[in-house]
């Protein structure tokens, strides 16, 4: 896996209106075809790095300096309308709350081939054989009727498994995975899971996975990006940040992970020294990205 | 979470076809009006003047629910009436409606300085009183059926503007929007294919309740005497007749108060089932 990365993220900062930071100088490079999470507690800005890669980050939130690239066009140096075309293209979203991401009003078939009949030029009936290909794929029997639903007729299991047929549908290489599982129980957590990885192995998509679970991660992904607020504080290969943790935050959070065995005993915060560290460690990244901002 | 909306929704479902079957029959009088009125609307016969509906002693055979003071036949005026309120209804709620939908759409989607600029002058509208308005108006553009249609549709527009616009805003809130971003689409695309579907079950409701509020105005402006020419039959102007001659002859002035009661009380349940059926969450 070496050569030109799929996603290309340098030196990433973004700020609210008011100032106050969202993302302090994030790099992140992922090759193609691999898994990366993103993990971090909520508002770390985990979410906040996938939506600027999609280009749909809220008018609130600006970035300030830094590249998003992908497949080595540069989106952030790119007019409007070309980079909306880039990402329509190369990328897809699996949303985390598959009740909200579609369209209550329209029938699941056309909200599927949307893309690919609009945006890609395909005809109808390819768009539609394909469609009726990754629905097999997401293990959905009665794709008919699925096809002909509207999404309030269908569990939320099943709309996830709509979101990840028409995400894995255009072939895209990067898919932007914001915490898939996160609004679903858990039983249907683990077939979402193994089906967003078979479904990965089969096409060699490079995601990126944001969550906020780290069974998650242990399960999906080759490498880990651990984020706190706004700032990447450890960077490994899956298997080294499990064996061996090396950030005081990292090795917390894992601590913080509840486990099965002993639920209430495992439930730790995380401790009071590990979070005055991290914000030295912050106020000093802001300290030199305010000298040379 | 389907239960109780289950059952609003055959609640709904009765009320639907009430007012539904009484708005087809006032509209199939109306259309047919030539076809259906016993008598001439116009033709005055002092001979047969306040003549008592058909269960009064005294009732004349023909004329239904009685005469007027001037011996006009009501019924036959009330379904000539029919015409001028149906024509108003149509046409001056659809014209409030695909301006004020257009423009509320635009605002709540786009936000922003567009949003600005709708939402002021929304505000601004809203400070006129609504009838002193339309009088003003029709004052200003002269009496007649185009002047009441003009009217109606100029000051209610607002009506549709306000509720589209919260609608779109909280339509564009929801991630299929944002999903529909990342495939590719532009703005406006997104707007018209994906938010207004979404939108479109209230503004179906609000264009019937509206055509009943533009049945009242009219007859507002009948009474008044700002509609169109007085010879021809309106509820409004059958009503200030009517009022006239209260003691005389009582039917003059309630039965075109039943017709428009009925009629408005239709329009809105007629307006409320057709959503509950348009809306595919609460199919």
């Amino acid at each position: 896996m070496t050569g030109a990365p799929c996603l290309d993220i340098f030196n990433l900062s973004a700020t609210l209106a008011n100032g106050s930071r969202v993302l302090r100088s994030v790099s992140l490079a992922v090759a193609p075809g691999e898994v990366r999470a993103l993990v971090g507690e909520s508002g770390a800005g985990k979410s906040m790095i996938g939506k600027a890669v999609l280009g749909v980050l809220p008018p609130s939130v600006h970035i300030v300096e830094g590249r998003i690239t992908l497949e080595g066009a540069d989106l952030t140096g790119m007019p409007p309308k070309q980079r909306r075309a880039q990402i329509g293209a190369k990328t897809a979203l699996i949303p985390q709350d598959p009740l909200t991401a579609l369209n209550p009003s329209r029938r699941i078939g056309p909200q599927m081939t949307d893309r690919l009949v609009k945006i890609l030029g395909w005809d109808a009936a390819r768009a539609d054989t394909r469609i009726r290909h990754l629905l097999d794929e997401v293990q959905i029997r009665e794709p008919e009727r699925v096809i002909r639903a509207y999404p309030h007729e269908l569990s939320g299991g099943m709309r996830q498994r709509v979101l990840i047929a028409a995400a894995f549908a255009a072939e895209p290489r990067l898919i932007v995975a914001d915490e898939p599982t996160t609004a679903l129980d858990v039983t249907v957590q683990k077939q979402i899971l193994r089906l967003i990885a078979a479904l990965q192995r089969e096409h060699g998509t490079a995601i990126l996975f944001v969550t906020h679970d780290l069974g998650v991660v242990a399960k999906i992904s080759q490498k880990v990006s651990v984020l706190y607020a706004g700032k990447i504080v450890e960077e490994a290969d899956t298997h080294a940040l499990f064996a061996a943790p090396k950030h005081a935050y990292t090795r917390a959070l894992m601590a913080a992970t509840p486990k099965y065995t002993d639920p209430l005993a495992s439930l730790k915060p995380v401790d009071e020294a590990v979070l005055a560290g991290l914000s030295a460690e912050i106020a000093e990244a802001d300290g030199t990205w305010r000298a040379h901002g | 979470m389907a239960e109780p909306r289950l059952r609003a929704h055959t609640g709904w479902n009765a009320r639907l076809w009430l007012a539904g079957g009484w708005l087809l029959l006032a509209l199939l009088a109306a259309l047919f009006a030539p076809l259906i009125a016993p008598q001439d609307p116009l033709m005055q016969d002092l001979m047969f003047e306040r003549l008592p509906p058909f269960w009064h002693q005294g009732a004349e055979p023909g004329y239904w629910l009685g005469t007027d003071s001037l011996g006009r036949d009501l019924l036959s005026r009330l379904i000539y009436g029919g015409r001028v309120a149906f024509v108003v209804a149509f046409i001056a709620a659809t014209a409030a409606c695909l301006v004020g939908s257009a423009l509320g759409l635009i605002a709540g989607y786009y936000g922003g300085w567009a949003d600005r600029i709708v939402s002021r002058i929304v505000d601004i509208w809203m400070a006129f009183p609504p009838v002193l308005f339309a009088i003003l108006l029709v004052a200003v553009l002269g009496t007649g059926l185009t002047s009441v249609i003009i009217a109606i549709a100029v000051i209610d527009w607002t009506r549709f503007c306000r509720v589209v616009r919260a609608e779109a805003m909280s339509q564009s809130r929801m991630d299929y929007v944002e999903n529909a971003r990342t495939a590719g689409f532009g703005r406006f695309a997104i707007m018209l294919r994906e938010v207004l579907p979404n939108v479109l079950p209230s503004i179906v409701a609000l264009l019937s309740l509206e055509m009943g509020i533009a049945v009242i105005v009219e007859a507002i402006l009948s009474f008044v005497n700002l509609s169109i020419s007085t010879d021809d039959p309106t509820w409004g102007g059958i009503i200030a007749e009517g009022r006239l001659s209260i003691h005389q002859a009582w039917w003059v002035l309630v039965f075109p108060l039943i017709a428009l009661f009925l009629t408005v009380l239709s329009f809105s349940q007629f307006g409320e089932g057709l959503k509950a059926r348009f809306d595919p969450v609460l199919r």
